[in-house]
């Protein structure tokens, strides 16, 4: 089995799609997080950063989920690495 | 599999569960009727409990299998979105299901740590390992750590922390539905729990995971109506929207927030009343406090001398000209509850001193970090470890989740890497359906609780309120501490149970709703307990005993291995949890923090770095899982070291040094010892790439 130039960029590809999406999921959690007293001084449906660790933080990550799964699947298409549909 | 079963058979499943929600909504209906027609609510009960388990069991009997591949990844065919529901049911246990809700409503914003910890986990499983472990294929968490990394001892070790992990969730697990089946049945908590282990058994027993992956479908499916309704129609009641996610934003919390800030102003006639409460609790505490220094000064003379004031009173109110027999009553019970010893008595009054606590100011619901201190540096001192705590917390829950080999088992069970994707998607959507409605239901509670409780009067009581305290005075209890006749915020102390087993009382719903939660309950807890029994059993017959005692067992003698140990391992958790050990939540807790300490960071680097090899992945188990378990071991309270604490962390968040330890310990290892064979890097270019020219084969069916 030897890895051809494509497919060293599919995996190069998937870790930055990987790294953005972390790096969103970091935010989301741990910078608002930290500046939830901040946050909460701004008021959209009641205080933001009460609301985004109650709720909003959550809807993004079933986005960041969705996102990589719907991504990589193209992805695994346009590489030439997807599998034999299945159904 | 050809193409075309695989997608009938997800039609058929389709349709099976829609028939058996439809059945299930049916048969809730007849119980409301019988409720109608006057049967007795601990019939109900029966009901709910006997009705649901022997679903269970008849579901787990219709998937018996003999077959290895369906008996430990059932048959790898099953479709992302039910492999969703799995995940959802298996995910939440009874601390999500009935503990979540009163978490938030006792602690406000700092409880969410759980809410963010047990979803935001899932962007891990889904970008760091479930595609990955899919590829691999075979049975177990600790298979990939063997052929990954070679060599028994990484095995073994992963097999070891699976174990560890695993039991300690289990038990927490079982307490649930002991909790649970006595409580709506009346059996005693014992008998209870044992009766849910026979529910347990009956679905892993003949069919291993595929009858567990299918009960736990129909697990799934009974817990989140269970859970909806009632906080439906509890928003429609207090808002007319029945969309409690943005009622309960939109309409409770600022009512709530005007509430909290008329309560904690002496100047309003609320306020002035709360803060009458307050001070008898301050001086309660007070007299307390001073008892306790003249117990402290004096020893038993002092207590002596305190009997005598009480007996000096009943006489002299026995000698007044007009005797009041109630108020002789009242001092004569004193006398007689009075502490018979030193010891008692410092129980007691260290008890009474703690009702200080009552007096404090209401605690703003949104408000992040809330602390108390005498001075601002103090505050900003415990702010700034209350907010280290919540995200350490938080970070221990999520890598703890993407370490918890029941969990990652499921992705094994799917048909393929895009499907095992395609499943952590709907896995954390189903679970995100309970998590965003939590902290809504815990608003709209308060919002009853602050609106409509306070400012009642005691002679008539919301019947929900008198029900439940005299059920479980620790869930519910409340008393006419000023005497004035009014319900008061502070007269009220209420068991963080009590909102999601109240709620359909609250909401004004029948009987039978309640019940319906009481099976919701049981579902979260058996199908949680369901996978963890199996993910304990697995690793001991099938890692322990297959790969590394008797690689030639024959199939029959495996699944016979895996039932015993499945037997035993279950029987020896419902003897430990009838023993009631610790606290629950420090059990979970726990349970997050080891399996993170000692499964990530060998996973990770197993997929991520072709460079980790066999050392690295024993010196960063070993390191993780001996770091978290010195700190919780020497930091824990209950088990009596009371050592110092690293940077004010909780034992909890014990994971917060064990994770960065194990990572370490990869990485040191790897690098001192020869880089891995180039089979191995050919295995890990084989779990990166879904589909291969001229790939190998790792799967074990």
């Amino acid at each position: 089995m030897q890895l051809t130039e494509k497919h060293k960029q599919y995996w190069n590809i998937n870790l930055k799609i990987s790294s953005v999406l972390l790096v969103l999921w970091f935010v989301v959690t741990f910078v608002m997080g930290w500046f939830a007293r901040e946050l909460n001084e701004i008021n959209i449906i009641g205080p933001l950063g009460f609301y985004m660790s109650a709720q909003g933080s959550l809807i993004i990550y079933v986005a960041i989920i969705w996102y990589y799964a719907h991504y990589m699947n193209n992805l695994d298409k346009e590489y030439g690495v997807h599998e034999g549909e299945l159904d | 599999m050809s193409a075309i079963t695989q997608s009938q058979f997800a039609a058929n499943l389709k349709r099976y569960y829609s028939f058996y929600t439809g059945g299930f909504v049916a048969f809730v209906i007849v119980v409301g009727i019988l409720e109608q027609l006057g049967v007795p609510s601990k019939i109900l009960g029966y009901i709910f409990l006997f009705a649901t388990i022997m679903l269970y069991a008849g579901i787990g009997f219709m998937s018996k299998t003999a077959d290895v591949g369906e008996y430990y990844v059932a048959g790898r065919r099953v479709p992302a979105l039910f492999n969703g529901m799995a995940t959802g049911a298996d995910w939440m246990s009874a601390a999500s299901f009935i503990g979540m809700a009163g978490t938030l409503y006792l602690s406000g914003y700092d409880g969410l740590a759980f809410v963010l910890g047990w979803t935001g986990g899932y962007c891990l499983v889904a970008i760091l390992l479930a595609p990955y472990l899919r590829k691999f294929g075979q049975f177990t968490i600790p298979d990939f750590l063997g052929a990954r990394f070679g060599g028994h001892l990484p095995r073994f070790i992963g097999v070891i922390a699976a174990i560890t992990c695993s039991f300690t969730y289990v038990i927490a697990q079982i307490y649930g539905v002991g909790i649970i089946t006595s409580r709506f049945t009346g059996l005693e908590f014992q008998v209870g729990v044992f009766v849910g282990l026979a529910g347990i058994l009956v679905c892993s027993f003949l069919g291993g995971m595929k009858a567990v992956t299918w009960t736990q479908v129909a697990q799934y499916i009974i817990l989140i109506v269970a859970y909806m309704i009632p906080v439906v129609w509890l928003s429609v009641k207090h808002t007319g929207i029945p969309i409690p996610q943005i009622s309960a934003y939109t309409s409770a919390l600022p009512k709530i927030t005007a509430l909290e800030t008329e309560f904690n102003d002496k100047a309003t006639p609320k306020g002035a009343k709360e803060e009458s409460v307050r001070a008898i609790f301050r001086e309660r505490s007070a007299a307390a406090t001073a008892k306790l220094a003249g117990l402290e000064k004096d020893g038993p003379a002092f207590l002596a001398a305190e009997k005598q004031k009480l007996t000096d009173k009943v006489a002299a109110l026995k000698a007044e000209a007009t005797p009041d027999a109630k108020a002789i009553e009242a001092a004569e019970k004193t006398v007689k509850d009075f502490p018979a010893d030193a010891a008692a008595a410092k129980k007691a009054w260290t008890a009474e001193k703690g009702v200080g606590a009552r007096a404090a100011p209401v605690k703003a619901h949104a408000e992040a970090f809330a602390v108390g201190g005498k001075t601002p540096e103090e505050i900003e001192k415990n702010r700034s470890k209350a907010k280290k705590n919540f995200l350490a917390l938080i970070a221990c829950l999520m890598i703890g989740t993407a370490a918890l080999p029941h969990i990652l088992m499921r992705y094994y069970t799917t048909p393929s890497v895009h499907e095992a994707r395609v499943s952590v998607f709907w896995g954390l959507f189903f679970i995100f359906l309970l998590y965003f409605t939590a902290p809504a239901l815990a608003i709209l509670a308060k919002y009853e609780v602050y609106s409509n409780l306070v400012g009642s009067s005691f002679a008539s009581l919301p019947a929900w309120v008198s029900n439940w305290s005299v059920v479980d005075k620790s869930l519910m209890n409340i008393a006419d501490i000023n005497k004035d006749g009014i319900v008061q915020l502070a007269e009220i102390v209420i068991g963080g149970d009590l909102i999601v087993l109240a709620t359909p009382e609250i909401a004004g719903l029948p009987y039978v709703i309640s019940g319906l939660v009481a099976a919701g309950g049981l579902a979260a807890a058996l199908s949680t307990a369901d996978g963890l029994l199996l993910t304990i059993a697995n690793a001991m017959s099938h890692d322990l005993y297959y790969k590394m005692i008797d690689p030639n067992a024959s199939t029959v003698r495996r699944l016979a291995v895996s039932k015993g140990l499945l037997l035993v391992v279950a029987l020896c958790a419902a003897y430990v949890t009838s023993l009631k050990p610790g606290d629950i939540l420090f059990l979970v807790g726990a349970a997050f923090s080891l399996a993170a300490s000692g499964f990530f960071p060998a996973l990770v680097c197993g997929v991520f770095w072709k460079r980790a090899n066999y050392l690295g992945a024993v010196l960063g188990m070993s390191a993780g899982l001996g770091t978290c378990a010195y700190y919780m071991y020497t930091t824990y309270p209950f088990f009596g070291v009371n050592a110092p604490l690293w940077w004010d962390i909780a034992p909890i968040s014990a994971g917060t040094f064990g994770i960065p330890a194990g990572f370490l310990g990869v990485i040191i290892g790897s690098l001192i010892s020869a880089e891995p064979s180039k089979e191995i890097q050919e295995l890990v270019d084989h779990v990166r790439y879904p589909n291969l020219e001229g790939d190998i084969d790792t799967k074990g069916i």
